[in-house]
């Protein structure tokens, strides 16, 4: 079974007289296991896709399978659980909770998810250690700078080990080094906890570490290439 | 800590000054609340207290249908050693046992149909101000002796002062003739012109015999521990009645029903001005939750996406409006407990009041009345309406959707 599949997506906003298609019957299929980069220019549609397949945003026509379910017909409660048990989302602008701390915006999910303190407490500082933050455990968003946030972010996408991860432009804001880093720690879970991660992103480096690569173009896919044969 | 618990004390804590603001009117409302009621509830037990002293105490044992008939025959039989028994029981001397007549008082050239009470001077004290009140003369002391003290205003139109005889005539409990030439020993000043002008005592002893009420009397009035002692005041009372008698018990709501109905007519008019109050300062949560919820529509935006149901959201915003219900409830009712507390030892004085207070013989100054309820009352209810005002915020959640709440600045 596909870790997630999406049937003819389309959705169209209107902006102003124009319509404008975000996603143009885009079908796609992902295994389990999968990293996947979706890149595509500036407005191509590459969040209106990762929303639809986190089930944030309802596609006009077509259907979403995220781990064999349909979820494009689902309630906003169902959706809710289902983005808190089995998808970690690392947003394109860091989205922290502001009166939260970094420790504690890592753990929020976990604690709406009712995992023991103890437990999550542990996870959260291993995950920020990972991500280069040790240290900076109590600091609030507020006190950190934007790529600082960005991994707060990451971290806490991925600190409940989802089975599904979307990520939307996770290194936007790092420079190389810490780049690098954030995807050896994402190819060491997509390898050793066998998590699907799916990137949006125009970053060579995140797209060289993908094993598949898709482009997207005015809300349709136009390339889809196999990277590991090469 | 739960996380709902946490998100919701920091939220309250980022806009200090509007928490402040918005929770100081809770105080002060339920501040003003709780010494409004306070002092309204002293008021009332002011009242109450005074217009009991006169006649009435806090209940009465009679026959039945005395108190609607109000007939001479309707008698308590044996009314001495019933109150001597009623004393006995309570330990008490806030017992005293009457007859009342009706009669024509005549002076030399004047009559005037007038009530009379035949009370034991011993006792009468004890559950009445009007001996107290007598200004001329004395009251009256020997429970035989042919003594009237009457009203002010009754002897003025008597003709009559301290020392002088008036002539009394009416029917006895058998209907017989009954009259009597009794000396006038002092006259009382209760500053109400009904009682000054048509009533006057005299001592129960002589009553009975004048009226030919061979050992009876129509009352017995006892005082007890304040209003709320008053159910168990009855049944002790109730345990010395004769077993065989048809007597009744009434309290003090039953023998003057008026007062009981003046005291709500003034609460509901108060409890409007409250009501008004309440509102308005709900409608000031409601704004301040309003705004908080919109001003962190993308933060609801993101633990949404995150995958945090809309209704534990609007339980965030309930939870924050009753930490801040509560810190008003608690900081407003320590508030209006001090300032109250501190006005029930000092008391309060209008201006105006010691004029007023002497003519109608009540105290200089009111004391407010401390209890649960008066604390508790108010601010509940505004707890209540704060909690109704977080209502819409939180609901409002229900529509919002994530994405689109994400991508407010
Ligand atoms: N809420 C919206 N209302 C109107 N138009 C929208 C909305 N969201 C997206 N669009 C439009 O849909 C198209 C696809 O947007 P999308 O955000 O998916 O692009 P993207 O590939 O993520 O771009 P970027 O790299 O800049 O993040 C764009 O043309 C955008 O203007
Ligand atoms: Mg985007």
């Amino acid at each position: 079974m596909s870790a997630v599949r999406c049937v003819d997506l389309c959705k169209t906003y209107r902006q102003g007289d124009q319509d404008i298609k975000a996603l143009d019957h885009v079908s796609i299929e992902i295994d389990k296991g999968g990293f996947v980069c979706l890149s595509a220019p500036s407005g191509g549609g590459k969040t209106t896709l990762l929303n639809a397949i986190g089930g944030l945003d309802i596609p006009d026509s077509g259907e979403v399978y995220v781990d064999g379910q349909r979820i494009d017909n689902l309630s906003k409660g169902d959706l809710a659980d289902l983005r808190l048990r089995q998808i970690g989302f690392v947003f394109q602008a860091y989205n922290l909770i502001p009166v939260l701390t970094a420790q504690e915006n890592v753990e929020f999910v976990m604690q709406v998810q009712g995992v023991a303190t103890s437990e999550r407490n542990e996870k959260a500082k291993e995950i920020l250690k990972e991500v280069g933050l040790e240290g900076l455990e109590n600091r609030r968003p507020a006190e950190m700078s934007g790529g600082q946030q960005q991994r707060v972010a990451v971290a806490r996408a991925v600190a409940s080990r989802p089975a599904l991860i979307l990520a939307d432009e996770p290194t936007a804001n790092l420079d190389s080094k810490t780049s690098d880093g954030l995807m050896e720690l994402f190819t060491e879970l997509n390898e050793n906890h066998s998590s699907t991660f799916i990137i949006a992103s125009h970053d060579q480096r995140v797209m060289n570490y993908a094993k598949r690569l898709v482009r997207m173009l005015d809300g349709r896919i136009v390339e889809d290439i196999d990277q590991r044969a090469a | 800590m739960k996380i709902v618990f946490r998100l919701a004390w920091r939220n309250l804590w980022r806009q200090p000054r509007r928490t402040w603001l918005t929770t100081g009117a809770m105080i002060f409302a339920n501040m003003l609340l709780v010494f409004m009621i306070s002092l309204q509830f002293g008021m009332y037990s002011l009242m109450i207290d005074n217009a009991l002293q006169v006649f009435t105490g806090h209940m009465q044992v009679q026959a039945p249908l005395y108190n609607d008939e109000k007939k001479m025959r309707q008698t308590v039989p044996n009314i001495v050693p019933l109150a001597n028994a009623i004393r006995e029981e309570l330990q008490s001397d806030k017992v005293a046992a009457r007859g009342w007549a009706f009669a024509l008082a005549s002076s030399d050239d004047r009559s005037f149909g007038i009530g009379i009470y035949g009370v034991e001077p011993e006792f009468e004290n004890n559950v009445s101000n009007i001996p107290g009140l007598t200004s001329l003369g004395r009251y009256l002391g020997d429970n035989d002796a042919a003594e009237i003290v009457m009203g002010s205003v009754l002897a003025r139109n008597l003709h009559v002062e301290v020392g002088d005889e008036i002539t009394l005539m009416g029917s006895g409990v058998d209907g017989s003739f009954a009259a009597a030439v009794v000396n006038i020993v002092g006259i009382f000043d209760s500053g109400v012109t009904d009682i000054d002008r048509n009533i006057a005592e005299i001592p129960l002893g002589f009553f009975q015999d004048t009226f030919f009420m061979e050992g009876a009397g129509h009352q017995v009035v006892v005082f007890g521990d304040g209003l709320a002692a008053v159910p168990e005041l009855k049944s002790r009372v109730q345990s010395v009645l004769p077993g065989d008698s048809d007597l009744v018990m009434l309290d003090w709501d039953a023998l003057q029903p008026g007062l009981k109905q003046a005291i709500q007519a003034d609460m509901s008019s108060a409890f409007f001005m409250y009501f008004v109050l309440v509102i308005l300062v709900s409608f000031s949560v409601l704004n301040t939750q309003l705004m908080s919820v919109l001003e962190r529509t993308r933060e609801f935006g993101i633990v949404m996406a995150l995958g945090l149901k809309p209704g534990k959201l609007g339980r965030l915003v309930i939870l924050e409006t009753a930490m801040m219900g509560l810190l008003g409830v608690v900081l407003g009712v320590a508030a209006g407990a001090l300032v109250t507390a501190w006005f029930t030892t000092n008391g309060l004085a209008f201006p105006g009041m010691d004029e007023m207070a002497a003519k109608f013989n009540l105290p200089a100054r009111m004391y407010p009345q401390i209890n649960a309820l008066t604390l508790l009352a108010g601010p509940i209810t505004v707890f209540i309406f704060t909690m109704l005002a977080s209502i819409y915020p939180a609901v409002r959640l229900h529509w919002q959707n994530p994405v689109d709440a994400m991508r407010v600045a």
